[in-house]
């Protein structure tokens, strides 16, 4: 294979065509700017478009008590304050007016029944209201395809399956990116003036994981191999419903929906346990006894009472992700679980087999055709899956900018808004509102320079080599094979429960697959060969599963996503910290570093408001 | 659960032929397991498209013993054992290598169509039961299996001339969204040819969105076109008021 490479220029280059890469890409062409798009598959089938459960904005349609500062609060608790306040603020301000733009584009969300018409929202844990806008249970594929459809109409240049290897640099600058057709396994570079990355998670790394193939944390790694910060990284969330059963379908995501509309969880011995797991954060807000979930849920979920009136509280099966994730894991690891290490999830005694179909209509399909298995007559099994990273890219919250000057990012690649934890629904809102910003300032910046930053021809060069490595190296082992054992160990050393020994045990394990992965051997040429990209990949995946076990190790608490078994709880000295990984040198670099504080004004207004309890505060800074 | 044996297509542009694969099978397998299996463990250069592994993005579509179907969402058990299982690549579209296929020209056709463009002074508020008719034809996942299937586009390579199902699902959604301003019939009728199919309903057989695609989108949309171009009433009645 030669190593000509074809060449184009923008002024904005966006890497990633998910909801976050579309978005920035519709905003800095409509600035004005020349833009382009790559991603790795067909335009309009990235990671978004598996979201199943809702959007979440404060759009209070359904429940008038609804505004940007509950949906702040409940984000920032939700993340058990390890967020970035300003994300989290600019997020709850601005998402309502980005999904009433998404309608505007096409997308037709689900209507309320109240004879008004308005756009529907839905329960998801964590969210004190009724707060998410959806689609029955494919609000992803309608998010993905408006924004394709107006994308398309946009002037964008879009550059299908097509990966980007590395990013490159004049001086401190971002200069380009360079690639590979996937077809054909042809070189490409981009030059750009600016870059936004926005090529969604890492759920790749973990064995039992929701993602799909792409995620395999491309985004972070070109990033800070280009000298970029990254953080956060300890924070994984791990989904409490996936699949486990049949093996093949392992991980799969089960919506959160299901519980939204009512699904219960129960142990083998037929006891609804999550009402054992009620942490201190959320005691008050939820159900205590059964008899007063059910209740609730009679009123406000079958007969649609409006929630202002109910003076019941919400089952607990509806609290945040981690705290579901977790009680699972114990309810299994203390006998209690199924004979394929799962809970049971029962919609099937709780709402009929018609309101099942037409609410969760691809949930009943996937357990019918993947699991022979009726929804509607008995209940799912289900278990924790690698859903979702809060890590990524640290960035300015007002203009998505990474510490390298031209290199933006925004969406699941990002972090900040999320915290420890992310709320349901909170991710395709993210997309939206960060996207937008992000492809703003990336135009902003790029129509400040007056000429392309230059290009480096012998980096190029280097770049090209080591793309063909794998074809060169002899007897190295299949990429499929390295993959499946990083998989193991990134579940082993990182994955829901961690400790220092079994950590450090991870650290050097990685260290051997480092050895292995430079003997990587493909087959057959370099047209479309997935054997071959994973071979590529296995570095970015690397590198970003040596930034999760570094960051675990450096925070010696537990917090939302990332749970140690040696440091239970919160800890004072950590609550106000973020955890930093960078590049120095051939290494690795771990600093710690202030996390920003809600400012007091806005604290005290929020507590004045009886939206904020001084308590949780106190206790989520372990001050408690 | 024994040896399952694949027979799948692997060549490009130039040519290619079946290779068989014998994998050992595990509980609850998808073709596409299998193909995975394939790729791990005997021939890693094997080019097949997927994402979602759960019929919702539309990538992994084939033609498995001579139907069009998403790989992901036939099961194993499906077939009699000992049977031999047959994977090909879409044929309607040109080959790029093994399972992937060329599927360029479905996205240069979705360009053509004029996107959602809303009433002035729209009022946001709709029923749910409105939202009903559009949400069935926004469903799809672009698998482009109808295509791969209609005769028009499969055996009379009418490409240049004719949309292809997908495409009228398409339009479909955005004429008959109540907020909509645009009329997209002349497009249907000349460039996007609509008159071509004569409703054999192999598109909807194909659909794993079960969208209803030749009842609800492709003949509500011919009555449209009739309606506007023959109907000598109508035609008269235009003339008497002028337009
Ligand atoms: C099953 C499931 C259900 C979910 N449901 C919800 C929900 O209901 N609500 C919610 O808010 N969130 C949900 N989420 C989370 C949410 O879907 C994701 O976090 C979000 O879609 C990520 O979007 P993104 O734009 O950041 O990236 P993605 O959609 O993952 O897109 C990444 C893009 O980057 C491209 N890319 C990656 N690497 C490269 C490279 N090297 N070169 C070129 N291109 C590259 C990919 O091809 C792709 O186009 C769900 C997630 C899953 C798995
Ligand atoms: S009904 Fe029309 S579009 Fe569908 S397969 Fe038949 S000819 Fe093609
Ligand atoms: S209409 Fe059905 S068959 Fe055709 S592309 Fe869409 S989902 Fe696939
Ligand atoms: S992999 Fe997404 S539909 Fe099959």
């Amino acid at each position: 294979m030669s190593d000509s490479y074809q060449s184009f220029e923008y002024d904005v280059l966006v890497i990633g065509a998910g909801g976050a890469g579309l978005r920035a890409a519709i905003e800095a062409s409509a600035a004005g700017c020349k833009t382009g798009l790559v991603c790795k598959s067909l335009l309009g089938k990235a990671h978004t478009v598996m979201a199943e459960g809702g959007i979440a904005a404060a759009l209070a349609t359904v429940d008038s008590r609804d505004s940007w500062q509950q949906h702040f609060v409940d984000s920032m608790i939700g993340g058990n304050l390890g967020n970035h306040w300003r994300m989290a603020q600019i997020h709850a301000q601005q998402a309502p007016d980005r999904v009433r733009e998404l309608e505007k584009w096409g997308a037709v969300f689900d209507r309320t029944t109240d004879g008004k018409g308005n756009i529907n929202v839905r329960h998801f844990g964590g969210h004190t209201y009724k707060r998410l806008a959806h689609v029955g249970d494919r609000t992803g594929l309608e998010l993905i395809r408006t924004l394709q459809d107006k994308g398309v109409h946009s002037g964008i240049d879009v550059h299908m399956e097509c990966t980007i290897y590395a990013l490159l640099k004049d001086g401190d600058r971002i200069a380009g990116a360079y690639g590979y057709f996937r077809e054909t396994g042809r070189p490409v570079l981009f030059k750009a003036k600016s870059v936004v990355v926005s090529t969604g998670g890492i759920g790749k790394l973990f064995f039992i994981n929701s993602n799909s193939w792409e995620c395999a944390g491309d985004g972070f790694a070109l990033s800070y191999l280009a000298g970029a910060e990254l953080c956060d990284m300890e924070y994984i969330q791990f989904h409490p419903t996936g699949m486990v059963w049949p093996p093949s379908v392992r991980g799969i995501l089960i919506t959160e929906g299901v519980r939204g509309e009512g699904g219960v969880l129960k142990n083998t011995k037929g006891e609804r346990f999550m009402f054992k797991y009620i942490p201190p954060k959320y005691q008050g807000k939820y159900a205590e006894t059964e008899a007063e979930a059910d209740i609730w849920f009679k009123k406000v979920v079958i007969d649609g009472v409006k929630e202002d009136t109910v003076t019941e509280r919400k089952p607990p099966e509806l609290m945040s992700r981690d705290v579901v994730a977790r009680a699972l894991w114990n309810e299994i690891k203390e006998g209690r679980g199924t004979e394929h290490g799962g809970v049971f999830l029962d919609i099937a005694t709780r709402r009929s087999a018609e309101d099942i179909k037409k609410k969760l209509p691809s949930m009943y399909h996937q357990f019918k055709q993947l699991a022979d298995v009726d929804i509607t007559k008995v209940p799912m099994e289900t278990g924790p899956t690698c859903h979702y990273m809060m890590g990524g890219v640290k960035v300015d919250p007002e203009t998505q900018m990474s510490n390298v000057p031209g290199l933006f990012a925004a969406g699941e690649c990002a972090a900040g808004m999320h915290g420890s934890n992310r709320l349901g629904g909170n991710s395709l809102s993210d997309l939206v509102v960060f996207g937008k910003l992000a492809g703003e300032h990336a135009a902003i910046y790029a129509k400040k320079l007056k000429d392309f930053p230059k290009v480096d021809d012998a980096q190029l060069k280097g770049l090209n080599k080591e793309m063909n490595q794998p074809f060169e190296n002899q007897n190295g082992e299949v990429s499929y094979k390295i993959l499946a054992n990083l998989q193991h160990i990134m579940e082993k050393g990182a994955g829901m429960f961690r400790e220092e020994p079994t950590m450090e045990q991870c650290l050097k394990d990685l260290e051997g697959l480092k050895e292995r992965v430079k003997k990587v051997t493909a087959e057959g040429n370099r047209m479309f060969n997935p054997g071959w990209h994973v071979a590529l990949d296995l570095r970015n995946m690397l590198a970003v599963g040596e930034a999760i076990v570094r960051a675990a190790k450096e925070r010696k608490e537990s917090r939302g996503g990332h749970t140690r078994t040696d440091f239970t709880g919160y800890s004072k000295e950590f609550a106000k910290k973020r955890v930093v990984v960078r590049k120095k040198g051939a290494g690795m670099e771990v600093i710690r570093e202030d996390l920003p504080q809600i400012p007091k004004e806005l604290e005290e207004e929020l507590v004045n408001a009886h939206m904020l309890k001084p308590e949780i505060l106190k206790q989520l800074r372990g001050e408690a | 659960m024994g040896k399952v044996h694949l027979r799948v297509y692997r060549g490009n542009s130039e040519g290619g032929q079946l290779r068989d694969y014998e994998v050992e099978a595990e509980e609850g397998m998808v073709v596409l397991d299998v193909i995975h299996k394939i790729q791990a463990t005997q021939s890693s250069d094997l080019a097949c498209r997927w994402n979602c592994k759960a019929g919702k993005c539309g990538s992994c579509s084939a033609e498995i013993n001579g139907k069009p179907r998403l790989m992901c969402m036939t099961r194993m058990n499906e077939f009699k054992e000992g049977e031999v299982i047959t994977v090909m690549p879409m044929k309607t579209f040109p080959l790029m290598k093994d399972l992937a296929t060329d599927v360029s020209w479905n996205y240069e056709v979705n360009k053509k169509i004029p996107p959602f463009t809303p009433v002035e002074g729209a009022v946001w508020q709709w029923e749910q039961e409105d939202a009903d008719r559009v949400q069935e034809f926004r469903k799809c996942i672009e698998c482009f299996l109808c295509q791969d299937t209609c005769h028009v586009l499969r055996d009379h390579d009418k490409m240049t001339k004719f949309a292809g199902p997908r495409f009228f699902v398409r339009t479909a959604s955005l004429e008959m969204h109540p907020l909509d301003a645009l009329d997209r019939t002349e497009l249907l009728k000349q460039e996007h040819g609509i008159g071509l199919c004569n409703i054999t309903k192999c598109c909807t057989e194909v659909c794993p969105e079960s969208i209803h695609i030749t009842d609800n989108a492709i003949i509500p949309l011919k009555e449209r076109v009739v309606d506007k171009y023959y109907d000598p009433l109508r035609i008269l009645w235009n003339k008497i008021l002028g337009k």
